[in-house]
């Protein structure tokens, strides 16, 4: 006999599950982690440097680093002072809850403020992987254009905030800023936006203020 | 792209309903899916044909109910699918949209025999 059986169930609740336990981690060892996503080459690496370098002595952080293949991003920031784990995907383009919760086990999280998790560049898929962290921020850079929030609305709705990074750049490249944010406006209404160039170091303090406002706020709400 | 983990997890999703209810196999699966999620139909499918062999759901079949965007703009009211390079309300301008349809990713249901 044939019946139907319902489910309603949402079809990555698995990964959803484990990235719940990874935050529930985090919160018992008071670490305020954040998912940093973006396309190749918009400069989160960059940003990691600087944001390393501009909060050296106001917190201690430490990176997961997703690439496909290479360690080079994971040596750039160990260079600029951090404890890096590279994860090594393999070829999957994008992190996952089980990839960062085997990355967790490897540091010492007792000795930390801030957790980067740096993921593969990709504006497609890391949107649907929840990975644990209690924020997430989308790196978008001026030379990508500025047709990115229509074109990829899925991870432009689903962050907490939006860098817009290589603002020296404008300059020299036809970008309708006022069409980005429009796009950006009812896609993720209100959401955190900084203008800046890791370049330049123009904007970057508004970014690390805010960063560091995060970790104080979370740290204050989960301290033991 | 990251169909093979999706398919993966439908496939989980799919025997962990059916387990304990006398179920013979899975004959259908229908999938709900909007417009604003990334996923390719055809590639799910490819990677099904492969990773169901051997399990209850062993050649299923998949059914693909794709969901359109539909926003409801917060000034006016009007409910409008948005165009590819304007989200505003066509009918106001607005920009204050919350979005009603379209990021559906679910499975819905399963069709079994004893």
């Amino acid at each position: 006999m044939s019946q139907r059986i319902p489910v309603v169930e949402k079809i990555l609740s698995a990964n959803d599950r484990l990235a719940a336990e990874n935050q529930s981690s985090l919160d018992a060892a008071n670490v305020f982690a954040i998912n940093m996503m973006a396309s190749p080459g918009a400069g989160k690496t960059s940003l990691i440097e600087q944001t390393l370098k501009g909060l050296e002595g106001h917190l201690r952080i430490a990176m997961i680093n997703g690439d496909i293949a290479t360690s080079f991003d994971a040596d750039r920031a160990q260079a600029a002072g951090a404890t890096a784990i590279q994860i090594n995907t393999g070829g999957d383009c994008h992190l996952d809850a089980v990839m960062v919760q085997s990355a967790l086990s490897q540091l010492d999280l007792g000795i930390l403020d801030l957790l980067v998790i740096e993921n593969v560049g990709n504006l497609v898929c890391p949107a649907d992987f929840k990975l644990g962290t209690h924020k997430s921020v989308l790196v978008a850079s001026i030379p990508e254009g500025d047709d990115k929030p229509y074109k990829y609305p899925g991870m432009y709705r689903g962050v907490n905030a939006v860098v817009i990074n290589k603002i020296d750049l404008l300059p020299y490249v036809p970008f309708r800023m006022d069409f980005f944010k429009k796009g950006i406006e009812v896609l993720n209404p209100g959401v955190t936006q900084f203008e800046l160039s890791c370049r330049t170091g123009e904007g970057l303090a508004g970014w690390l203020a805010w960063l560091e406002g995060q970790v104080k706020e979370f740290k204050g709400i989960h301290a033991k | 792209m990251h169909e093979l983990a999706v398919t993966e997890s439908i496939l989980e999703i799919a025997v962990r309903h059916a387990q304990g209810k006398n179920v013979g196999r899975i004959t259908d699966l229908y999938l709900v899916i909007g417009q604003w999620s990334s996923i390719v139909d055809d590639s799910v499918q490819f990677y099904w044909d492969i990773i169901s062999d051997g399990t209850l759901a062993k050649g299923a079949t998949l059914h693909f109910r794709r969901v359109l965007v539909v926003l409801t703009c917060q000034d006016c009211g009007n409910e409008y699918q948005p165009a590819s390079e304007e989200f505003a309300c066509p009918n106001c301008g607005g920009t204050h949209a919350r979005v009603k349809t379209g990021e559906e990713f679910q499975l819905e249901a399963i069709d079994v025999e004893d």
